[in-house]
């Protein structure tokens, strides 16, 4: 069976080591937040400029002035810090981010990204997505193999206008794990009932299958 | 020495039709309410605003929108707003988008007397059409100029009256670096004390780049998207 966001998130979470900085894109990246494993201290980054973001406020402590890149209410955590845009930005594009976590609209198979446009829809703007993905050290994203007509979101080349050029490293689908390498996409793990031939199937870009591939264990 | 103003009329002195105006915030968090409305009120028009954002219909730059005295919106994210989406589908409003950190830098090297700069976010996308190029340890780069502007307003927690600012939680977002970038800057402040009873320690933005500082009134701070934990 496929995986629903929560489980996305949940292996995605996985991937969070003892001390790591890590952002957080809007959506199921978000959810990560919620599966972080026993006995391990993250520190979430929200680029408006806020290191150390704690869960949403209750009615009592909201503050106007305390909100996440999502524009969202939050708190923030004992040990947090404030800072101005381009001293967030210096953050992710100096490489002291950990590890970053955002959605795609398509993902190629030279691990380039599209995230923010849609042409011929309602130009909303990158935000931060592109200082994101040109610099992270480690690119995680998260999305659902195809879109809601059953066509491929992982493509030999992005047919939307892209966020950034090779550099995506990991991609975790409602079916499978997946490395992005040099020769394409490199399955490493499929949801569980999930076959390789759907996955196959379900794929446009350059899949690559060497020996076992397990199931996720949730 | 006197920067400071008595209100939003007498710091709004001398912006006028065509300028390149910086605007502080973050969606609706530290944007420079009483400057803004202050702004809706007058004919000034043709205005090129440098803002992360543009507001929401009916609240923050979407006054300015909403009686188009904007020209063109230098941003990172514009969502949130029908009426940007109808202005710019008809014409009447010029859009650049940019990444936001290259945005934020873009503000700061103006402000730091750095005429540009090379930042890879970008490259390879439609952002870096008509950019220069150059590779460095083996990735490629884009060349951003530096931004300034004829006024920057910020909004500022704590302000004084030599013009040192202090913010709060994320309030100061873009308003750090506009403060600097700004040929004049205007702030606007919730509270205003004499020199002196700011924590030098604790000052986020030098007066040295503040020239007109005021006490705002009436703050409203509208919270764009209310979310609060179930427990």
């Amino acid at each position: 069976m496929a995986l629903d966001k929560n489980q996305i998130a949940q292996v995605i979470a996985r991937e969070l080591k003892d001390g790591y900085y890590v952002n957080l894109g809007i959506g199921i990246p978000t959810l990560v937040a919620n599966y972080v494993p026993e006995g391990i201290h993250v520190i979430l980054h929200s680029e408006n400029g806020l290191l150390g973001m704690g869960s949403f406020p209750t009615e009592e402590t909201v503050d106007a002035d305390l909100i996440n890149a999502g524009k969202q209410t939050v708190t923030y955590m004992p040990g947090a810090s404030f800072f101005d845009s381009a001293t967030s930005f210096a953050m992710i594009r100096g490489g002291h981010v950990d590890i970053t976590v955002l959605g795609a609209f398509e993902v190629s198979e030279k691990g380039d990204i599209a995230s923010w446009k849609v042409p011929g829809k309602l130009i909303k703007g990158m935000g931060g997505a592109m200082d994101l993905v040109a610099s992270a050290k480690n690119i995680i994203v998260a999305m659902q193999h195809t879109n809601k007509e059953g066509q491929s979101k992982l493509l030999k080349e992005c047919t939307l206008p892209l966020t950034g050029v090779n550099c995506v490293k990991k991609i975790v689908s409602d079916l499978a794990v997946m490395e992005v390498t040099d020769k394409g996409f490199k399955l490493l793990e499929r949801a569980p009932g999930v076959s390789i031939e759907d996955i196959k199937a379900a794929t446009e870009g350059t899949l690559i299958i060497e020996g076992d591939i397990p199931e996720i264990k949730l | 020495m006197n920067k400071v103003l008595s209100n939003a009329i007498e710091a709004i002195k001398g912006i006028e039709d065509n300028m390149t105006v910086m605007f502080g915030g973050f969606g609706l968090c530290g944007i420079p309410e009483n400057t803004i409305m202050e702004l809706s009120k007058t004919n000034i028009k043709g205005l090129i605003c440098i803002s992360n954002n543009c507001g929401v219909d009916d609240f923050g730059l979407g006054f300015l929108l909403r009686n188009k005295q904007i020209k063109k919106m230098i941003s990172s994210y514009v969502g949130e707003n029908a009426e940007f989406e109808r202005q710019l589908l008809n014409g009447e409003l010029e859009v650049e988008l940019l990444p936001q950190g290259s945005l934020a830098e873009k503000i700061r090297a103006g402000g730091a007397g750095i005429p540009a700069f090379y930042v890879p976010a970008g490259y390879g996308t439609e952002v870096g059409i008509g950019k220069e190029s150059r590779e460095f340890n083996g990735k490629m780069h884009l060349l951003e100029h530096a931004l300034t502007a004829d006024y920057a307003v910020v909004k500022a927690w704590k302000g004084d009256t030599h013009g040192n600012l202090i913010y709060k939680h994320t309030a100061n977002n873009f308003n750090n670096m506009m403060a600097m970038a700004g040929k004049i800057t205007i702030a606007e402040v919730e509270e205003l004390v004499p020199a002196g009873e700011l924590d030098p320690n604790q000052i986020h933005t030098p007066g040295i780049f503040v020239q007109r500082i005021f006490q705002g009134v009436n703050y409203e701070k509208r919270i764009e998207k209310l979310t609060l934990s179930k427990s």
